[in-house]
C-alpha cells in the first residue's frame, strides 16, 4: 500500500496544472519549507537586482577619474547600500532559501523542525529591505558595510539608524533560521541516515548554522552600543568621551568574517553536490568534504583580526591571526582539489550547472590565493583598503558564492519548479557572466597592488584606462542577467516539464515528484545507497533509461 | 612512440616551475619600492606570486583538462569508475599546503619584525628612549595639536609616542578630514605635506583628530590607521629620492578620495634645507599672529591660545577652513 | 514518462507509518539561549576590553553601592530554585502548586526589577556621564529587558494554568520553557554582579 503511495505522488500532475489560487501561498505566512525557500529566493534575487544596480552606479561613478556622477556623499551611501544589500539580503537569505527548501528533501524529513518560527524568519527579510531601501529618503547610511565609528556616529543620524536597524533585523532572521537549520539536521534524519550518510549539502548547511548562531549575536553587540553612541550620545565607541574605537572592529569582525563563511560553506555544500551528479562519479573524499567544512566552521570564528592589521592591533595578536588565517587554506584546499579529484575520470555533462558549478571552483581558487596572500601580513599591510581587496572577496563572494548559487539554481530549478530551464540561454548566460565577472574584477588586482585605495569617488587619472575596463565588465555583468531572467520567467511558465530526476541524482530529493507534494513524503523514505555511490548503485538503480523530458 | 607517464609528470613539473618562477619576479603589479621595508615586502610577495602562480596554473589547468578529456559521450548513461577516495594521495594534498602555509607564515613573521612591525624601535638602542619621551612632551605642551596626543601617551596600555635617538627623524603626524598634518619634532615646524631625508630611519608617532584615517605610500609598502585618542608609531627607511603619493585609505567621509598629500623624499641636504626655511617661516607667521592676536585679544601667550586660533595662520596654507578647525575643536572638547 | 526514475531510486522497504515528529521545541530554546548568551559575551567582552584600554576606563571606577543590590542578587537567584518548585509541581499534576510558586516567582522577579529601577533613580552618574556609567547602565539596562521578558512569561504560563489541564505532567513545555529561560537570566545576572559590582 505505501508504495502506491510513493508512486501516487509521482503521477500527480505537476506545474501548470495545479489549482490556480496556489500563487498566493508564495505571498502568506506558509509554514511549508518549500515554499518558505522559494520566498527567500525570489525575494533575494529581487534584492540582487537592486544591489546590482547600487554596483553599477557605482561603476558608472568610477569609469572617469573626476567625481562627476553622483556626490561623493552619495557615492559613499551608494557603496555602503551595495555592500549590505548583497551581503544580508542576498547571499545569506538565497543560501537560507537552498537550505530551506532542501534540507528537509534530503533528509527524508517533511518539513523543518520549526516550521512557524521558519515563516517568522523569512518575513523579516522584506520588511528590513524595504526599510533599508527607505533610508534614501532621509539620506542613507554612507560610512561603508562596515559602519566604522567615529565616521558612522558623525553622518546622517537617521540613515544610520535605519542600517542599524535593519542590520539587525537581518540579524535576527539568521539567528531563528539558524535554529532550525541546526535542530532539523540533527534531529530529523530519517532513522537510517547516520551522520556519515548525509548529502555533503546538509554538513555545509550544519556548519553554518553554528557559524551564524555563534557570531551573529556579537554582531548585535556592536550595533547596540553603535546605536547608543548614534542616538543617545554615549561614547563607547568615541574616544573624545574615553572610548575605543577598535573594540567595534573586533565585535564588527567577529560576525563579519565568520560571515564569509556563513555565504560560501552553503555554496560549497551545494558544489559538492552538485560536481558528482553531472560527473557521474562518486565525491571523491567524503569525510574530507564534510569535516573541513566543520573544520572551517571553527577555524572561521578564530581568524576575525586579519581585517584588522593596520588597525593598531597588537603585533602578537597580528601573528597569531596570520597563522590562523593561513591554516583555513588547508581544509579549503581540501574541498578544491577534491572536487578537481571527482571531476577526474568522471563522465561530465557541461551543461549550465556544471558550468557554473565548475567556473565556481575556478573562480574561488584565484580568491582562495589572494586571501592566502592577504594573510601575510606585511603584504597586507600594502594592500590592505585597496582595490586588491575589493577584487579578492569579489572573487569569493562573487566567483564563488553567486556562481554557485547560480550553479544550484539550474541544478534544482526543475525540482523546485516542475520545468526544465533552457539549456541554450543559461550557456549564453555563464559566458556572459564568466567574460563580464573577470573583465569587471581580475583587473583590480592590479589597480590595488598599484596603489588606488578603496571607497573613493575620484583618483588618479593614470588609473583611468583599467577602471574604464572594469566598468565595461560592469556592464556586461548586467546584461548578462537578462538572458536569466528570461530563462527562469519563461521556463517557470512555459518550459518543459521536469521528470523527477532528469539529472540522474542519488540524494533523496529526486526520488520523489518535481515539485514534491506537500509534506514531501508519504512516507519516510529509506536511503537505497550512499548520496554518491555512482558506480556501485544496486542493479536496479544502474539500468534506469534516460530521463527524457517531456514537452508540452 | 610510448613516454612513460612518468617523464610526462616530471617534464610537466619542471615546465609549472619555470612557469612560476618566471611569472614571480616578472609580474609588474607594484610600483617602485621606495624604501628599505617595500623591498623586503616586494621579496615575500614575489615568493607568493611563484606559489600562486603554481597553485594556479595546476589548479585551472586540470580543470579545463577535465572538461574537455572526461566529457560524457551522448547516450552514455552508466557511471563512471567508483573512486571514493585515495588516502595517500589526500594526505599529500593536506601535507603540501600546511608545510606552504606554515613556511610562509614564518617568512611573513620575519619579514615584519625586519620591517619594524613588532617593535618599531628595534633598530637602535632603546636607552634613554623614555627619558626623551618625557623631553619632548614638555616641548610638545606648546604645540596644542599635539596635546591629545601626548595625554593619551599617559594611559596604560597605549602604545607611546616614540621619540628616537638621533640616528631616527622623528615626525608626528595627525589625520583630519581631509588633511594631513606633519610636525617636525624638535623643531616648530608643521607642514601639510611630507618631507624625508633619503637614507635615514623615519619614525612617525600616527593619530588622528576626528574619525579613522589611514596613512598609506604605496612606494613604500607602509600603510597604518591613525586612530583618533591612540598614537602609533611606525618605521619607514626611504631609500630612492622622489616623490610619491600620500594616501588616506581608511574611509572617512565625503571627500576620503581626495585626502591626499605627497612625500618628497630628498637628500639629506636638501631636506636641512627646507627644514630650516620652514621653521624661518612658521616663527615669522607665529610672530605676525601672536601680534595680531595681541591687539584684537588679550593674550600674550601662545600657550594660551586655542587650538583654532593657534592653527589659523596655518589654515589657510594647508588648505583648511576656519570653520573646519572650529569644527574639529568642538568635537576634541565635547 | 514522469515516474519512471522515481521508482528505482526510492526505498526497498516502506514500513513506516507518517507519524508527528517528536518534540525538539526545548533543544530551540537551548539554540536560542546560545545565540542570547552570545550578545552577553561580546558585551562582557567589550566591557573587559574597555577596561584594559580605553581611556575612559582607567583609574579609579566610581564605587557601586553594595547593599541593594547584594539583596537584589539573592531574590533573583533564589527565584530560581522557587521556579523549579512550581516544575516539580506540574508533573505530578499539581496545577495549584504550579500556581503558586510561579505567582512566587513573578512576584520576585517584579520586586527585582523594582530595586533595580530604584538603584538606577538614586545612583550618582546617569547614561552619558562616563564610559564606565555607559557600559554599566547598558549592561543592566539589557539584562533587565531580559528579566522582563521573563516575567511576561512567567505570566503567560500563569494565564494558561487558569484552563483546567493546559498544563499536565505529560504536557508542559510552556513551563519548562519558562523555567529554562528564568535560569538563563539568573546565571547571567550572576556574572553581571560580578563584573560590575565586585570586580
Amino acid at each position: 500500500m505505501t508504495t502506491l503511495t510513493q508512486i501516487s505522488n509521482d503521477t500527480t500532475p505537476s506545474g501548470g496544472d495545479r489549482p490556480k489560487p496556489e500563487w498566493r501561498k508564495y505571498f502568506g505566512f506558509s509554514h511549508d519549507h518549500k515554499v518558505i525557500g522559494i520566498q527567500y529566493l525570489v525575494t533575494s534575487f529581487f534584492f540582487y537586482l537592486i544591489g546590482g544596480g547600487l554596483a553599477a552606479a557605482v561603476r558608472t561613478e568610477l569609469a572617469t577619474p573626476a567625481s562627476d556622477f553622483v556626490s561623493p556623499e552619495l557615492y559613499n551611501s551608494l557603496f555602503t547600500l551595495h555592500g549590505t544589500v548583497m551581503i544580508f539580503l542576498w547571499i545569506v537569505p538565497s543560501t537560507a532559501g537552498f537550505i530551506n527548501y532542501l534540507v528537509p528533501l534530503m533528509i527524508g524529513a517533511r518539513d523543518m523542525a520549526f516550521p512557524r518560527l521558519n515563516a517568522v524568519a523569512f518575513w523579516m527579510l522584506p520588511p528590513s529591505g524595504l526599510l533599508l531601501m527607505s533610508s534614501f529618503f532621509v539620506g542613507p547610511a554612507s560610512a561603508g558595510w562596515t559602519s566604522y565609528p567615529p565616521l558612522s556616529t558623525m553622518g546622517p543620524v537617521a540613515g544610520e539608524l535605519i542600517w542599524i536597524l535593519s542590520v539587525l533585523l537581518l540579524g535576527t532572521s539568521s539567528i531563528l533560521g539558524a535554529i532550525n537549520f541546526i535542530v532539523t539536521i540533527w534531529k530529523m534524519r530519517v532513522p537510517q541516515m547516520g551522520w556519515n550518510d548525509m548529502p555533503l549539502f546538509c554538513w555545509a548547511s550544519l556548519a553554518t548554522g553554528i557559524l551564524a548562531l555563534v557570531s551573529t549575536p556579537v554582531l548585535a553587540g556592536a550595533l547596540i552600543l553603535l546605536s547608543f553612541d548614534l542616538v543617545v550620545g554615549t561614547s563607547f565607541f568615541n574616544p573624545t568621551g574615553g572610548g575605543d574605537p577598535i573594540v567595534y572592529q573586533h565585535m564588527f569582525w567577529f560576525y563579519s568574517h565568520p560571515a564569509v563563511y556563513i555565504m560560501i560553506l552553503p555554496v560549497f555544500g551545494m558544489i559538492s553536490d552538485i560536481i558528482p551528479v553531472h560527473s557521474r562519479k562518486a565525491i571523491f573524499g567524503y569525510r574530507a568534504i564534510a569535516y573541513s567544512s566543520i573544520a572551517i566552521c571553527f577555524l572561521g570564528l578564530i581568524v576575525w583580526a586579519h581585517h584588522m592589521f593596520t588597525s593598531g592591533t597588537p603585533p602578537w595578536l597580528r601573528m597569531f591571526f596570520m597563522f590562523a588565517t593561513m591554516v583555513i587554506a588547508v581544509p579549503t584546499g581540501i574541498k578544491v582539489f577534491s572536487w578537481v579529484a571527482t571531476m577526474w575520470g568522471g563522465k561530465i555533462q557541461l551543461n549550465s550547472a556544471m558550468l557554473f558549478a565548475m567556473g565556481f571552483v575556478s573562480m574561488f581558487v584565484i580568491g582562495g590565493i589572494s586571501g592566502v596572500m592577504l594573510a601575510a601580513v606585511p603584504f597586507d599591510i600594502h594592500v590592505h583598503d585597496t582595490y586588491f581587496v575589493v577584487a579578492h572577496f569579489h572573487y569569493v563572494l562573487f566567483g564563488g558564492s553567486v556562481f554557485g548559487l547560480y550553479s544550484g539554481m539550474y541544478h534544482w530549478f526543475p525540482k523546485i519548479t516542475g520545468r526544465m530551464l533552457n539549456e541554450k540561454l543559461g550557456k549564453i548566460h555563464f559566458a556572459l557572466n564568466f567574460i563580464g565577472f573577470n573583465l569587471t574584477f581580475l583587473p583590480m588586482h592590479k589597480l590595488g597592488l598599484d596603489g588606488m585605495n578603496r571607497r573613493i569617488a575620484e583618483y588618479d587619472p593614470k588609473y583611468a584606462t583599467i577602471n574604464m575596463i572594469c566598468s565595461i565588465g560592469t556592464l556586461l555583468l548586467a546584461v548578462s542577467t537578462v538572458p536569466f531572467l528570461i530563462n527562469a520567467v519563461r521556463s517557470w511558465f512555459w518550459g518543459d516539464r521536469a521528470p523527477a530526476n532528469p539529472w540522474n541524482g542519488l540524494t533523496l530529493e529526486w526520488t520523489v515528484s518535481s515539485p514534491p507534494p506537500v509534506e514531501n513524503f508519504a512516507v519516510d523514505p529509506i536511503p537505497a545507497c550512499h548520496p554518491y555511490a555512482y558506480g556501485k548503485r544496486p542493479a536496479s538503480m544502474v539500468t534506469s533509461p534516460p530521463p527524457t523530458p517531456i514537452s508540452t | 612512440m610510448n613516454v612513460p607517464s612518468q617523464v610526462i609528470t616530471l617534464l610537466f613539473g619542471i615546465g609549472l616551475t619555470l612557469v612560476s618562477l618566471w611569472y614571480g619576479y616578472n609580474h609588474h603589479l607594484l610600483p617602485i619600492a621606495a624604501s628599505k621595508e617595500a623591498v623586503l615586502i616586494d621579496e615575500l610577495f614575489n615568493v607568493m606570486m611563484v606559489i600562486s602562480t603554481g597553485i594556479f596554473v595546476l589548479v585551472q589547468g586540470a580543470i579545463l583538462f577535465v572538461a574537455f578529456r572526461y566529457q560524457r559521450e551522448e547516450g552514455d548513461e552508466t557511471d563512471a569508475k567508483y573512486i571514493h577516495g585515495n588516502i595517500p594521495l589526500e594526505i599529500v594534498w593536506t601535507a603540501i599546503p600546511s608545510v606552504i602555509v606554515l613556511a610562509l607564515s614564518l617568512y611573513s613573521f620575519d619579514v615584519y619584525e625586519q620591517i619594524g612591525g613588532l617593535n618599531p624601535m628595534d633598530h637602535s638602542s632603546h636607552q634613554g628612549v623614555r627619558q626623551e619621551i618625557s623631553n619632548k612632551k614638555q616641548k610638545m605642551q606648546s604645540n596644542g595639536v599635539q596635546e591629545a596626543a601626548v595625554m593619551n601617551a599617559e594611559m596604560p596600555g597605549m602604545a607611546m609616542p616614540l621619540a628616537a635617538d638621533d640616528s631616527a627623524v622623528t615626525i608626528n603626524v595627525s589625520g583630519m578630514q581631509f588633511a594631513w598634518l606633519f610636525n617636525y619634532v624638535g623643531t616648530e615646524v608643521t607642514t601639510g605635506e611630507l618631507h624625508l631625508p633619503v637614507g635615514r630611519d623615519i619614525i612617525l608617532n600616527l593619530t588622528a583628530m576626528d574619525v579613522l584615517h589611514a596613512f598609506w605610500v604605496p612606494e613604500f609598502r607602509i600603510k597604518q590607521d591613525a586612530v583618533p585618542g591612540r598614537t602609533i608609531p611606525i618605521r619607514i627607511s626611504p631609500t630612492v629620492e622622489g616623490t610619491y603619493p600620500l594616501i588616506c585609505a581608511e574611509l572617512c567621509g565625503a571627500y576620503h578620495g581626495v585626502m591626499r598629500s605627497q612625500v618628497i623624499v630628498q637628500s639629506e641636504r636638501d631636506y636641512n634645507a627646507w627644514l630650516s626655511e620652514q621653521a624661518v617661516a612658521m616663527k615669522e607667521q607665529n610672530q605676525d599672529a601672536d601680534s595680531k592676536n595681541s591687539v584684537s585679544t588679550v593674550a600674550l601667550y601662545p600657550e594660551l591660545l586655542s587650538d583654532t586660533e593657534y592653527l589659523a595662520p596655518y589654515a589657510k596654507k594647508l588648505g583648511v577652513t576656519v570653520d573646519h578647525l572650529q569644527a574639529i575643536q568642538a568635537q576634541q572638547q565635547s | 514518462m514522469t515516474t519512471t526514475t522515481s521508482t528505482h531510486l526510492t526505498t526497498e522497504t516502506i514500513t513506516e507509518h507518517h507519524h508527528p515528529h517528536p518534540d525538539h521545541r526545548i533543544l530551540g530554546l537551548y539554540m536560542f539561549l546560545i545565540a542570547e548568551g552570545m550578545i552577553f559575551v561580546g558585551l562582557f567582552v567589550a566591557y573587559f576590553t574597555f577596561r584594559a584600554v580605553a581611556p575612559g576606563m582607567q583609574g579609579e571606577l566610581p564605587k557601586l553601592e553594595l547593599m541593594l543590590p547584594g539583596i537584589n542578587t539573592i531574590i533573583l537567584v533564589s527565584s530560581s530554585f522557587v521556579m523549579n518548585r512550581g516544575q516539580l509541581a506540574i508533573k505530578k499534576n499539581d496545577t495549584k502548586g504550579l500556581q503558586f510558586w510561579f505567582g512566587l516567582t513573578a512576584l520576585m522577579g517584579a520586586t527585582f526589577l523594582a530595586g533595580q529601577l530604584y538603584e538606577y533613580f538614586h545612583l550618582e552618574f546617569g547614561l552619558k556621564s562616563s564610559l564606565f556609567a555607559s557600559t554599566f547602565y547598558v549592561l543592566t539596562g539589557f539584562h533587565g529587558l531580559h528579566v522582563c521578558f521573563g516575567l511576561i512569561l512567567t505570566l503567560a504560563v500563569l494565564w494558561r494554568s487558569r484552563s483546567a489541564d493546559h498544563y499536565n505532567e505529560h504536557s508542559h513545555f510552556g513551563v519548562e520553557a519558562a523555567e529554562i529561560y528564568w535560569h538563563f537570566v539568573d546565571v547571567i545576572w550572576i556574572v553581571l554582579f560580578i563584573l560590575l559590582y565586585l570586580f
